[in-house]
């Protein structure tokens, strides 16, 4: 399956923006997100993550500066347009779901987008399969469980297919078996040339999944770069300042001297190039 | 001395199915013991069930035993019950009380409804922000509070009522790094302060590893495995009961599956 139209690049330029009881959220943020890329922003509760990725659907629009996807600038934009560029999770599924049965839940996004029969039935078909719900169909969304109702707030996401896909973190209160789903789900939009963006807390998830993490502290991104730059042992007093530390591989690799090693894989490689091979 | 579930089996109200056991488990003072499983396998009816609230508040019927220090729960009035079990739910906002203009008249509340003079209240609270650590939030707005230090406030407001047992169904789960770790860390200084005996029900096992003394998963309602921390949480079996092994665990693992040694083998120096 491919994106239904061209995956747009993301601009943002120096973007401020203020709540109305005047706290500035995100304060002169610079960011080019190329077509494609896999991205998570992460940063401690309250460093903006959430108000940066609303600025790219149009549900915030910026006090100053300017946002584009694809060229367009987002501000004159109908937010009915943007809905078929920009898919949005929110981190709570319960301010986001509101019908009585799972299908209906899932297909209200493309049915808004126009899809209408069996095409309508396929996304939804699809959608709940990618997260696990297919046999739930006809359930009501209140009679699953948190971690369910947000599989399902995801999958409703993912029933539109836009080419770019924001998570606002997918895996919080997921057992193993749904941060799979997850993992699945951000792998499958990536391969498809969709555009994912995750905000996380989870340092493992976002340097196993992603190519870029970008991190954020007091509205503004502090660091942004491959996981291996960004989450090194020498940027240990940077993350601190927004309440993150490296991931274990990394600290494992740096204190025995195997360089940047943000992933299991890039820890395993590193460790084989010294040779010490030879079994258990 | 211990919450001690002997045989227990619970079914909430209306349905027809056992939510939870048959289970058998024991929690000791001064002790950590951690719980993990799939969402759904009961780790929040085992929580409800071990502080007594279940079936005395919610109702649902229970059979076998629940004892607190020997006392049987069902025996207790919902007070009594506080008093020594206390509980921390997983959103702190559905804890707090709402009503209060200050973290200091928050935590003061609970203590105040049991009637004990005025010094005692203010000596409880004064006690339970240190050992949670957020002496400096005392004159805070309640609501006006990061994630991580509401989740603190709604602990020390537990801590307040003085419990033998706390119970503690995922506190971190919607904390950032940061506030995991405030909350792990004022787990620990409670055990070694009061002496008080944890269940902490947790899906990060990152935090089990570091606090939890033994870790019990849950399989639908039952207790699939059991046993020291450190042991469990190396258990290949734990992925398919739904659960994510510790970083650690992981690392040592992918290693391993690539034919390399594992260079930490009886290195404690990589594990923090």
């Amino acid at each position: 399956m491919t994106a239904p139209v061209a995956t747009p690049s993301i601009d943002l330029e120096t973007v401020v923006f203020d709540y109305p009881d005047g706290t500035r959220a995100l304060n002169e943020v610079s960011l080019r997100i190329e077509p494609g890329e896999s991205v998570a922003i992460v940063g401690q509760n309250g460093s903006g993550k959430s108000t940066l990725v609303r600025q790219l659907n149009g549900l915030l629009r910026p006090t100053s500066g300017r946002v584009l996807l694809g060229g367009l600038d987002i501000r004159p934009t109908h937010v009915a347009r943007l809905a078929g560029l920009v898919g949005l999770a929110f981190q709570n599924p319960d301010r986001q779901l509101f019908a009585g049965r799972i299908s209906t839940e899932v297909g209200f996004g493309p049915r808004n987008l126009g899809i209408r029969g069996p095409a309508l039935d396929e996304r939804v078909r699809a959608a709940l399969d990618d997260v696990g719900l297919a046999e739930e169909a006809a359930t009501n969304p209140y009679d699953l469980g948190y971690s369910r109702r947000k599989l399902l707030a995801l999958a409703s996401i993912l029933a539109m297919r836009t080419p770019v896909l924001i998570l606002d973190e997918p895996t919080t209160g997921q057992d193993a078996r749904g941060v799979a789903r997850v993992r699945g789900v951000v792998a499958r939009a990536a391969a498809e040339g969709r555009t994912v963006i995750a905000i996380s807390h989870d340092m493992e998830f976002a340097a196993e999944n992603f190519g870029r993490i970008v991190v954020m502290r007091g509205g503004a991104v502090i660091a942004d770069g491959s996981p291996a730059d960004v989450l090194a042992v020498d940027q240990a007093a940077l993350l601190a300042s927004t309440g993150l530390v490296p991931t274990f591989a990394a600290r494992t690799g740096a204190r025995m001297g195997l360089g940047r090693t943000a992933t299991a894989a890039s820890f395993v490689a590193a460790l084989d190039s010294t040779g010490v091979r030879g079994g258990r | 001395m211990a919450i001690e579930l002997g045989s227990v089996q619970y079914r909430y109200a209306g349905s027809s199915t056992a939510a939870l056991g048959p289970i058998d488990l024991r929690v000791d003072p001064g002790r950590v013991v951690g719980v993990a499983g799939a969402n759904e396998s009961g780790k929040t009816t085992l929580c409800l069930v071990a502080t007594g609230l279940a079936p005395s508040v919610i109702g649902g019927r229970l059979d076998g035993v629940v004892r607190v220090d020997g006392v049987d729960a069902a025996t207790l009035k919902p007070h009594e019950l506080a008093q020594r079990c206390g509980m921390l739910f997983q959103h702190a906002s559905t804890q707090l009380s709402h009503t209060t203009a200050t973290v200091f008249e928050e935590i003061a509340f609970g203590p105040c409804n049991l009637g004990l003079a005025v010094d005692e209240v203010i000596e409880r609270v004064w006690w339970a922000l240190r050992v949670a650590g957020i002496e400096p939030l005392a004159a805070r707005d309640p609501v006006r509070l990061s994630g991580g230090q509401g989740q603190l406030v709604a602990l020390a407001s537990v801590l307040a009522l003085r419990p033998r047992y706390l119970i503690l169904d995922e506190p971190t789960s919607e904390l950032d790094p940061a506030g995991t770790r405030l909350v792990t860390e004022a787990l620990t200084r409670i055990v070694r302060e009061t002496g008080a005996g944890i269940l902490l029900v947790e899906h990060k096992t990152d935090v089990l590893a570091q606090i939890a003394d033994k870790v019990v998963v849950l399989d639908r309602g039952a207790v699939a495995l059991s046993g020291p921390g450190a042991e469990i949480l190396a258990d290949p079996r734990l992925a398919g009961l739904g659960v994510e092994s510790p970083a650690s665990v992981r690392l040592e693992r992918a290693v391993r599956a690539s034919g390399l040694e594992w260079p930490a083998a009886d290195g404690a120096e990589v594990i923090e």
